[in-house]
């Protein structure tokens, strides 16, 4: 008896640690009037924020697309699946979207590490794919199917170390970056690459790490002007709080892995008067951003991130691609992607011969546990 | 690296090893008595510190009161996890099979609070308990990472008057030394093992929330890496030792401080390098003794 009432616990509660692995649903093989786009990210996981954000912004443009009749007559169905960040899972959640929801193409993953992973799957299977948001310079190296409407990690890491000696006039610099992360080491080789002045202090940590005080006592005695973090927002929170506690003075500086309004509720003020570079500003006023926040705060009821933006730009480049392709055939898509040049939310865009984006970057100040726009640097 | 240097390093080192410590006490306590590796235990710091943010958050309790109902419910976790899952092997099935149903028991907790709770990170209030940076002359710490450090050892010394001062702590050791013959001279094993458990998982609640105030961050998965430190720093002590978890918890962080200080690529190598080497030249640790006695 007891051993039954302790099985139907566990699996009850197997059950409801189940319920959130299962993304869309999959019922419907063939797709007779709908197109099947497939969506990956960290839906649950340390950087939830980024693949809920996502997730928001392409439901959003899912809506606007169906009740718009649709591309070419044909409803999109999304098909979402959690990859929890974590790479591996990224690859299982994306096989399945292409071997069992036939989906045409997949807008995602949302990290880099996830990226990087599932890149090379959906070159193989001749699926096109389309991040919104992974900025490593590898991503897209992987093979024609692989495209971004976000600009890359070299340049990212080269307009914040700019602004750090030109408008910062920053002479010294140091740099703590995770070891262990495609994106964290992206921008900590573009960064060192391109500041003028001396870097006195280069320090790295392991994913997981909590406490950073070995390092940051080797910064602190080293006195920098301003202090690189390129980091997701939840242990850039904490590296400030310990930096600041540590008596580390320096300016922080990081990218758009900064944007969550996470970090404030975990960093408090220790992130404040921090510079971060960024794809979007919700208070920027191009007629494409207001639009897009009228629509999004009508749907949600609160203010878009940069991954809602990004995604939703992602999915709506992919859109109006399949539209103009006229059919789901991959190499119409592929095609009609590599031709596109647009207006979206985040600006002009279109695609170089790597098929990364060309597009500008805007710097984030933030003040006051808000972020505010600073300044706009173009391709 | 010059004197100041060393000194912070040496006080950051102590720091983070107080915490491994503080975690590994309970890892400990419940493989001296019981012979089980317990997987599930930094889980269930996990669960301390979300009860724990819970009650501060949404109850307003303050810093002490937040600590005991944190602890109390780790203590009910942990029975409830003992009752249905370790005990109806404890006596039948290998430990191999104990060993493996634990980790079953960690996944379980990790995902399933992740289910229901999102994996986002959450924070604890933020007057909880002020975290002041104290001045040493050159060299800074500051007061949460001083309070981790008193609890351990607080911590430490109850456990140890526990243990061999009062009837439960007797009985826990003769169920220790020998389960059957325990039970032949009437002590109840099964309500001595079920203590074992609310005791080391009230330890781990009170990691849970210390830790989880200290870097003001939670999420279902925060007890795997502290987990697999204290589990390192209650081997490298002498497991089963209490003393020596405490011990083995501050050197693995001071070793682990001054390797990241000197080349932090390899932090989390020369930790583990260190590990076995002191393991090949004493095999039961820092503190174990040979003969089989535990605790």
């Amino acid at each position: 008896m007891k051993k039954q009432i302790a099985a139907s616990v566990l699996a009850l509660a197997m059950t409801v640690s189940c319920a959130g692995c299962q993304g869309g649903n999959s019922a419907g093989g063939a797709s007779g009037g709908t197109i099947k786009i497939g969506f990956v990210g960290p839906l649950t996981g340390g950087n939830s924020s980024y693949g809920q954000s996502s997730k928001k912004g392409l439901e959003l443009l899912e809506d606007q697309i169906n009740k718009a009749g649709g591309i070419n007559g044909k409803k999109i169905d999304l098909v979402e699946v959690d990859d929890e960040g974590k790479p591996a899972t990224s690859v299982t959640g994306g096989t399945k979207l292409i071997s069992s929801d036939k989906v045409v193409a997949i807008v995602g993953p949302v990290t880099s590490g996830c990226a990087n992973s599932l890149a090379p799957i959906c070159q193989a299977n001749n699926i096109p794919m389309i991040t919104g948001t992974g900025t490593n310079a590898n991503i897209t190296k992987a093979g024609d199917c692989i495209f971004r409407t976000c600009f890359i990690d070299p340049f990212q890491g080269k307009v914040m170390a700019k602004f750090a000696s030109e408008d910062l006039k920053a002479k010294t610099a140091a740099i703590l970056y995770n070891n262990g992360d495609d994106y964290s080491k992206g921008l900590f080789s573009a960064f060192k690459a391109n500041f003028t002045g001396s870097i006195v202090e280069t320090e790295n940590y392991n994913a997981g790490d909590k406490d950073f005080n070995a390092q940051l006592t080797k910064i602190a005695a080293k006195k920098p002007d301003v202090l690189y973090l390129p980091e997701y927002y939840g242990d850039v929170a904490v590296i400030a709080r310990e930096a600041r506690n540590m008596g580390i003075t320096a300016t922080f500086l990081g990218g758009d892995g900064f944007d969550s309004p996470e970090l404030f509720s975990v960093g408090g003020d220790s992130v404040n008067g921090a510079y971060f570079s960024n794809h979007y500003a919700s208070d920027d006023t191009s007629p494409e951003v207001v639009q897009f926040i009228k629509d999004y705060k009508a749907k949600y009821n609160s203010s878009p991130d940069a991954f809602a933006a990004l995604t939703y730009d992602a999915g709506k480049v992919l859109c109006d691609s399949i539209k103009k392709a006229g059919s789901t055939d991959a190499t119409a898509i592929k095609n009609a992607l590599k031709s596109y040049s647009g207006t979206v939310v985040c600006g002009k865009i279109s695609f170089d011969n790597d098929r990364n984006a060309v597009k500008s970057a805007v710097i984030i100040k933030t003040v006051d546990g808000k972020e505010t726009f600073f300044k706009k640097i173009s391709a | 690296m010059t004197l100041v240097e060393f000194l912070q390093q040496l006080i950051n080192g102590l720091s983070l090893g107080s915490v491994y410590a503080l975690i590994a006490l309970g890892y400990t306590m419940v493989y001296g008595i019981i012979g089980l590796i317990n997987f599930a235990h930094c889980d269930i710091y996990m669960v301390g510190a979300y009860i724990g943010f819970f009650v501060s958050t949404d109850l307003h309790l303050p810093f002490v009161p937040t600590l005991i109902v944190a602890m109390l419910g780790s203590a009910i976790a942990g029975v409830l996890v003992e009752r249905f899952a370790y005990k109806p092997l404890l006596r039948k099935a290998s430990s191999i099979s104990l060993l493996i149903t634990a980790m079953g028991v960690s996944l379980l907790l990790e995902n399933g609070f992740n289910a229901v709770f999102g994996g986002s990170p959450r924070s604890y209030p933020h007057n909880i308990l002020t975290q002041k940076s104290i001045s040493l002359g050159p060299v800074r710490t500051d007061s949460l990472h001083l309070i981790i450090l008193l609890t351990s050892v607080v911590l430490m010394v109850l456990l140890q008057i526990v243990i061999y001062k009062t009837k439960i702590g007797k009985a826990m050791r003769a169920t220790s030394a020998d389960k059957d013959a325990a039970a032949l001279m009437g002590i109840n094993v099964n309500a001595t093992i079920s203590a074992t458990f609310a005791i080391g998982s009230a330890l781990a609640g009170a990691a849970g929330v210390l830790v989880g105030i200290l870097y003001n961050s939670i999420d279902p998965y925060m007890g795997i890496q502290p987990g697999i430190k204290a589990f390192t720093a209650a081997v490298f002590g002498g497991i089963g030792m209490i003393p020596g978890a405490f011990l083995g918890g501050l050197i693995l962080g001071v070793i682990e401080t001054f390797v990241t200080a000197w080349y932090s690529p390899l932090s989390g190598a020369i930790g583990f390098i260190v590990l076995i080497v002191i393991l090949i030249i004493k095999p039961s640790g820092l503190l174990g003794k040979k003969v089989s006695e535990k605790v």
